[in-house]
Order: structure tokens, then sequence, then C-alpha cells
């Protein structure tokens, strides 16, 4: 397939209209970051407040940053399914086409055909959480370091495992509570809340100790320079040298595999979660005598 | 008096932080022991090394989940509860 000039400006548009959003939130966040040399640990900087009625609303970094990702992912989503064809030929389709294809197979496999549909949302939650989770290794707030983003995803889920529970009527619901024995009941009520609660801790809390280690290590790092090469004349006595590279080894760890495999663990959880909930026989009975009593009545 | 009203809120809440981290050896056990079946059942069917490579990951991140509650509340301890301890003290002080 021989590339037009028109399809190499409208690549050359995409990539830029994805880089776009990064370099503004980088921008940002030099803007309004305050001077200090001291160890800092915080959480999102606060750009501006919105004053409302009810209580007012910070506009914080972790709102820009997740736009921004959102930004991003979809114009990357442009770029790698533009030109695709029927017949294939660019390396881009390659890619497109065998992410969708493992993320078809791994709802599939992991909560069956009647979930197929789910294969989008739990691709675009991988997508969020992983370029949220690596967006520390351009210097950005991870949205996924605030408790906030986290508990929101967990809190949509668990409005997800419940429709689905309900999917055999409010009584079988209700019934589900009393599973084992009766008097379990207060104990599976708190299981249920537990559930979102232990998602979003469990993605907030690696997100964040990954970060406050590498804060951490790295000034450990400057004060272990210090007093190793502090005698050193002049430029040399004040420059960290043992900042240089050491704090890498640990980002690979902490940003990138650590981001990538609580991305695919809570894709993971949302689906064992969803396709757990749902009470399949019960469904399938369920549906045979409604169909069943439709026939009767015809 | 009030300095040393202050230095014992921060005392401890740095002694809570570091005792709630205790929390850190069962996660720490935990994940060993499911690392240590992953080699057993890998060692004995190698075919099936994806699988339960997968499957250990999974486990590990679940069973980590009591430590990382135990590192939030310690986070806390440190970053949030001193000043909240401090306001209450010094509210009741009449400061």
């Amino acid at each position: 397939m021989k590339k037009c000039k028109v399809f190499l400006a409208v690549d050359i548009l995409y990539l830029l209209l994805m880089s776009l959003g990064p370099l503004l939130a980088i921008m940002l966040k030099v803007l309004f970051t305050p001077q200090s040399d001291d160890i800092n640990i915080s959480g999102a900087l606060v750009f501006f407040t919105i004053k409302l009625p009810i209580s007012d609303l910070p506009v914080s970094e972790t709102q820009v940053n997740s736009v921004v990702v959102i930004w991003s992912i979809f114009w990357l989503c442009k770029y790698i399914t533009h030109g695709i064809s029927v017949r294939g030929g660019l390396k881009r389709q390659v890619i497109a086409e065998w992410i969708v294809e493992k993320t078809k197979s791994l709802v599939n496999s992991n909560m069956g055909s009647y979930f197929s549909d789910f294969a989008p949302f739990v691709a675009a939650i991988m997508a969020l959480s992983a370029f949220s989770s690596l967006l520390t290794l351009i210097g950005l707030f991870p949205p996924t370091s605030d408790i906030n983003t986290t508990a929101g995803w967990a809190i949509l889920v668990f409005f997800l495992i419940t429709y689905y529970k309900f999917k055999c009527g409010p009584i079988h619901y209700l019934k589900s509570f009393g599973e084992p024995v009766p008097f379990l009941a207060p104990l599976n009520i708190i299981s249920e809340f537990a559930t979102p609660v232990s998602m979003a801790f469990r993605h907030y809390g690696n997100v964040l100790s990954g970060s406050v280690i590498s804060v951490l290590v790295a000034v450990a790092l400057k004060g272990l320079s210090g007093l190793i090469f502090g005698k050193l004349p002049g430029f040399l006595g004040s420059f960290p040298f043992l900042q240089i590279g050491i704090p890498a080894v640990l980002s690979v760890y902490f940003d990138i595999f650590s981001g990538l495999l609580q991305a695919f663990i809570f894709a993971m959880l949302t689906m064992l979660y969803i396709s757990g909930g749902f009470p399949a026989e019960d469904y399938a009975i369920r549906k045979a005598k409604r169909a069943m009593k439709n026939n009767k009545n015809v | 008096m009030l300095e040393l009203a202050i230095g014992i809120i921060l005392g401890g809440c740095a002694l809570g932080a570091g005792a709630a981290m205790i929390a850190g050896i069962g996660p720490g056990i935990g994940e060993g022991n499911a690392v240590a079946k992953a080699c057993e059942a890998i060692g004995r069917q190698p075919e099936c090394k994806g699988d339960v490579t997968t499957t250990m990951l999974m486990g590990c991140a679940v069973a980590e989940t009591t430590g990382l509650y135990a590192l939030v509340i310690a986070i806390l301890l440190i970053f949030v509860a001193p000043g909240r301890f401090v306001d209450v003290l010094l509210n009741a002080v009449g400061k």
C-alpha cells in the first residue's frame, strides 16, 4: 500500500494531537509547582477552585491528567486504526488486531460467552489504568496515585456487579446474602462493600507506594553522594553523582512493571467479580421458565 | 507544656506508622508461599508456565492487599494525622 501525502499528514496530525495533551499538562505543572528544595511528597496540585453552591470543586492535577490520558488514548486509537483495510498491509493494523483479539479471548475465557460484549469496557479500563500509571515516566502526577480516581472506577465496577446480581430479580438478590446460613448475612453485606474498597485501595496503594519509595530513595542518594563527594572542589562537590542511574532501576519496577501489573489485575478482578456475581444457572432456569410460560399463553 | 504535648503527638504518629507496617510480614509470607508453589507447579508441568505465572501474579496482588492497607494507614499517620491531631489539641487548649 502506497502512502500518499494526505495520509502521512493525517498521521502526523494525530501524533501531534496525541502529544499535545501531555505537553500542556507539563506546562501547567511547571507553571503551578511552588519552588522548594525539600523532600516533596504531596498529593495532587490544586490548580484552581470552582465556586459551586453546594461545595467548592477543586480542579486538581488528578482531573487534568485524567482528561489528558483520555485525550491521548483517543488520538492513539485514531492513529492505530487509521488506514486499516480488509487486506491489511500496515504494521499498526497488526497491533490493533492483536489488541482486539487478545482482549476478546481474555474476556471470553474469564467471563464466558454471555459477557462477550464486555471486551471494550475491559480494554478501556486497562488502557486508562496503564497509561495513567505510565504518566510518571514523563514526570507528571499519575491520576491513579489519587484515591479518588481508583475509587471512582471501583464504584463503577460495584454498580456493574450489583446490576448483574439483580438479573434474577430483587428477591433472589436479597436471598443471596443469606447464602450458606442466614445468620451470616451481616458478614456478607460487609464483604459486598469490601470489594470496591479493596479494589480501590489496592491500585492506589501500589502506585502511591512506588512514588513515595522513589522519592525517599532519590533523597537518600542525594544525601549519600553529598557525604561521599562533598569534599571535592567547586561544582563537583555539590553534584549528586549517585542520583545518576540508580533511581532508574527502581523506576523500571515501580513505574513500569507495577503500573502495568496493577492495570492487568484491576481489569482481571473486574471481570472475575462481575461474572462471579452473576447467577448464571438460576438465570438460565428463570429464562427457560419464562419461555415455557409464554408458549403456554400462546 | 504545649511543646511536650505536640512532641508526644508526633512521636506517637511515627511509632504508630512503624507498628502498622508490621503487617508487611503477612503478605511477605503469603507471596513467598504462592511463588514457591508456582515454581513447583512449573517444575512438574513446564508446558503450563504461562497460565501458572498469570494466576500467581493475580494471587500475589490479592495477597498484597493487607500489606497495602497497612501502608495506606502508615502514610496517613505520617502525612495527615499529625496536623489533624495538633489542630484538635490546639482547639482543646483554646489557641
